[in-house]
């Protein structure tokens, strides 16, 4: 039924590339008036690179862009919005501090002849807009003292209702709550249907299926598959997407993988009921000595949130957490660290001092327990090699500035500098993410080796290999509750993606 | 084993001439103010007869003095990409708080508290301490910006200043504060000599001592420095108090040093010591350089001052190229950081 309409947007053999390496390997796609196009594929996929270079971020790639016909390239993103293409951004883009109108009509208030802004005519049409959508807040209130979700909302709303006829979304839904999901999908379906073309894309297989009439599933940069939403099912989408059993990097994940039955070694933390207004619903879960606890979730699910409170960097709204049997009420991460948790967050760069040696590095978060007054560098020195031995940190020199180091071998530093006292609990975010195959099996040896020495491990990642190669417990963060846990069962990559 | 030693071998080697101007770019910070004061002094040297003399090298050297020892505090608080605007305010308020309490002559018209000299002393620098604790509080605990925080405290100390002496002079401080403002021993005049030791002390302490390692590292990147499990908040709170009291000891000996306890005595004080901490190439963006670094600018600015007055140059112009020189300074300090930035990376 699409086929037979004239597509208002094709892209024919776009390539793209970052510094060498390729994100889009000769795309094609089609988008036509009046359908809403659902994306799916895993992180790094291509999706979004393909969304920028539509809506004019990317200027720079190659293949034929051809809008209503006509063969175009857009330079910036000023060139996509007067061809009327908008998007909606992964990170949340709204200004805080300006009121609700002003966010709705951001970049094009309504003024008067003398160039003033009609502030009264601006509310109201902001309050209609808004009212369509089903949301009702007072257009003059300050946008940043609105739930996230709402603010969400909000930033999809300017969009809609900003007389686009191609409209891009993506990961609208990740912070949104069962009924405003409703409530968009209501929208979008009216705007369909009124002839504008919707690009969708979401993590949430069920919301692609249920929404869009199209689905375009992308792996490793390549269009691999596309299907009307009708005549295809979320395990279809899901093997298309991880490529079950062609590409031999990732067999490993396909197979099922035994996790082990539950160790009876001691609880070192217990979280009950942590609450974060809009980011985490009543979370509880346990961590044991000698076992890793895998936490995965789509990207905005809550993790991060989540590993910061363990970390005493956020406090949550509700519920406890307790180390040992204690309850704590952690006032700063110091407290934390007391209490024997260690953090690697997802961020090198928040974790590392880039212009000090490597020695300071490994050495910071156990001075006070080699010196109370005085450095002894000595001893840092002597801890540091040590750790670079142990960890196999490439170059050996521990007066090197961090920053002369590479990612994996920074990564490895990271973990460094939590091991010479070990920690009871060591709370890890995204441990491999950007790793060469030959870093990423070094960490992976590591956390075993620390296992095998009874700490305490939660890893917290959004790529299911991550978590498949290190737990041996999973549970599962959706839209920030846990849906699911998985303990001495079989498990595999594509049952993860459909828990979450 | 042999092939894995020549792997390592190699590989520092390769990267060599790549280390070494990047070594060379990241020492610009260092190099760059050394080499401004060399060029002042020799200017000056070569336009006047009376500027490289020991008599002036030693008038240098007390003129930099209050601003030095000042100094030392401020660069804690630099170091930690924090500033303190309130330190001339604290340094006027404790200068006068210590003569408020010291028996002043009849003649003086001001109702003051006359006390013992240690007590004075004591009760002067529990006074900028306790004002240094307030832009701690309000630096970690509410979280105001320094900049905003330290700005109303330059206020309030100001204000407390005019309640205390009411537009009127005060002259008598303990003798101990006497003896250190403004008296000599063998010669040398001990200002000089506390300044020094102050700046030794500090140089201590940032070098040698765990908390001045907290303080490079909470300055070179306070969110690494936060989830390292550092008390942040602490750090950020000492500097700040640190830096009060140096403001207050400055002050103080300012008050015996120039023979007078009165209102806005220290304005000057406030621009002259940012500008030698950061013309002296400690970064603003935190985390880098130090007394050494401060102590060079001290210099820098002393000679640039000293030598003015000894060249005929119409007074009204010293004052634009003092500014300039600072300007220059700046270019240089915020250049080096972007060098830095880019061998770091």
């Amino acid at each position: 039924m699409q086929s037979a309409r004239q597509p208002i947007l094709e892209l024919h053999e776009i390539t793209k590339a970052f510094g060498g390496v390729e994100a889009l390997r000769g795309v094609d796609f089609a988008l036509t008036a009046g359908e809403i196009h659902g994306l799916v594929g895993e992180n790094g996929a291509g999706k979004s690179t393909l969304m920028k270079i539509i809506a004019g971020v990317h200027a720079d790639f190659s293949g034929r862009f051809v809008l209503d016909g006509r063969e175009t390239r857009f330079r910036s993103v000023r060139d996509a919005h007067a061809a009327g293409i908008a998007m909606v951004h992964q990170e949340l883009s709204v200004a805080p501090d300006l009121t609700v109108a002003e966010n709705v009509f951001l970049g094009s208030q309504p003024t008067n002849r003398l160039g003033l802004v009609q502030w009264r005519r601006m509310a109201r049409e902001a309050g209609e807009q808004l009212k369509r959508f089903g949301i009702d807040v007072d257009p003059m209130s300050r946008l940043g003292d609105l739930p996230i979700g709402l603010q969400q909302l909000i930033e999809i709303a300017r969009v809609l209702f900003s007389g686009a006829r191609i409209i891009i979304l993506d990961e609208p839904t990740s912070a949104l709550s069962p009924p405003e999901v409703e409530r968009l999908f209501a929208t979008l379906r009216q705007l369909r249907d009124e002839g504008t073309s919707i690009v969708f894309i979401s993590h949430f297989i069920e919301d692609i299926l249920r929404v869009s009439d199209v689905v375009t599933v992308f792996r490793n940069g390549r269009k691999v598959a596309e299907a009307a939403a009708s005549e295809t099912s979320k395990l279809a989408l899901i093997e298309a997407m991880i490529g079950k059993g062609r590409e031999a990097l990732e067999e490993t994940y396909t197979h099922d993988i035994m996790l082990p039955p539950p160790t009876d070694q001691p609880v070192v933390l217990n979280a009950n009921g942590l609450t974060l207004a809009g980011r985490l619903r009543e979370v509880s879960f346990e961590a044991r000595a000698g076992e890793v606890l895998g936490i995965y979730g789509f990207m905005g699910c809550g993790q991060l949130e989540l590993a910061r409170i363990l970390f005493g960097k956020i406090k949550p709204d509700i519920g406890t957490l307790a180390v040992a049997g204690n309850q704590k009420a952690f006032r700063s991460t110091a407290d934390a660290r007391r209490s024997g948790i260690a953090f690697v967050p997802e961020s090198r760069r928040d974790m590392l001092f880039h212009q000090e040696p490597v020695y300071k590095n490994i050495s910071i978060s156990v001075l006070d327990r080699i010196s109370s007054l005085l450095l002894k560098p000595s001893r840092e020195r002597a801890i540091a090699t040590r750790q670079v031995d142990q960890l196999r940190i490439r170059p050996a020199a521990v007066e090197l500035d961090l920053g002369m180091l590479s990612g994996g071998n920074q990564q490895k530093v990271a973990l460094a500098k939590w091991l010479s006292y070990p920690p009871r609990l060591l709370v890890l975010c995204e441990p491999t993410r950007g790793m060469d195959v030959g870093a990423k099996n070094d960490v992976i040896h590591i956390v075993r080796d620390l296992r095998a020495k009874g700490l305490a491990i939660i890893v917290l990642s959004t790529e299911p290999e991550t978590v498949l190669s290190l737990a041996d417990r999973v549970i599962v963060l959706k839209r920030g509750a846990v849906v699911r846990e998985f303990a001495n069962e079989q498990i595999s990559k594509d049952r993860l993606l459909e828990a979450a | 084993m042999t092939s894995g030693e020549s792997v390592t071998v190699a590989a520092p080697d390769r990267k060599r001439p790549h280390r070494l101007a990047a070594m060379l770019r990241s020492q610009m910070r260092n190099i760059a103010p050394f080499l401004t004061l060399i060029c002042l002094f020799g200017f000056f040297a070569a336009a006047s007869p009376s500027f490289a003399t020991l008599d002036n090298f030693g008038n240098i050297l007390t003129q930099i003095s209050v601003t030095g020892i000042i100094a030392v505090g401020l660069t804690f608080v630099i170091l930690c990409a924090e500033i303190d605007l309130s330190i001339a305010a604290i340094a006027n308020v404790t200068g006068i708080a210590v003569a408020y309490f010291t028996l002043q002559e009849s003649y003086v018209n001001i109702a003051n508290v006359p006390m013992p000299g240690w007590a004075a002393i004591l009760l002067a620098l529990a006074l900028c301490a306790l004002l240094g604790l307030v832009n701690a509080f309000g630096l970690t605990v509410i979280g105001i910006p320094s900049f905003i925080m330290t700005l109303a405290m330059m206020q309030i100390a100001a204000g407390i200043s005019a309640l205390l002496v009411r537009g009127q002079i005060a002259y008598k401080v303990p003798p101990l504060v006497t003896t250190l403002g403004s008296t000599s021993i063998g010669g040398i005049p001990w200002i000089v000599i506390v300044a020094a030791l102050m700046l030794l002390g500090g140089h201590l302490v940032l070098t040698y001592t765990r908390f001045g390692r907290y303080v490079y590292m909470v300055g070179g990147n306070r969110e690494a420095a936060e989830y390292s499990g550092l008390n942040v908040k602490l750090i950020l709170g000492s500097v700040m108090v640190i830096s009060a009291v140096c403001a207050g000891i400055g002050g103080m000996l300012g008050v015996a040093h120039f023979g007078s306890a009165q209102q806005n005595e220290f304005d000057t004080y406030l621009l002259d010591s940012i500008a030698a901490v950061v013309v002296g190439g400690t970064s603003l963006f935190g985390g880098r350089g130090g007394i050494g670094n401060t102590i060079v600018g001290l210099f820098v600015l002393g000679v640039l001052n000293n030598g003015l007055d000894h060249v005929n140059i119409d007074s009204f112009l010293k004052i634009l190229i003092r500014g300039l020189i600072l300007l220059a300074a700046l270019v240089i300090n915020v250049y080096a950081q972007r060098l830095r930035e880019r061998t770091a990376d």
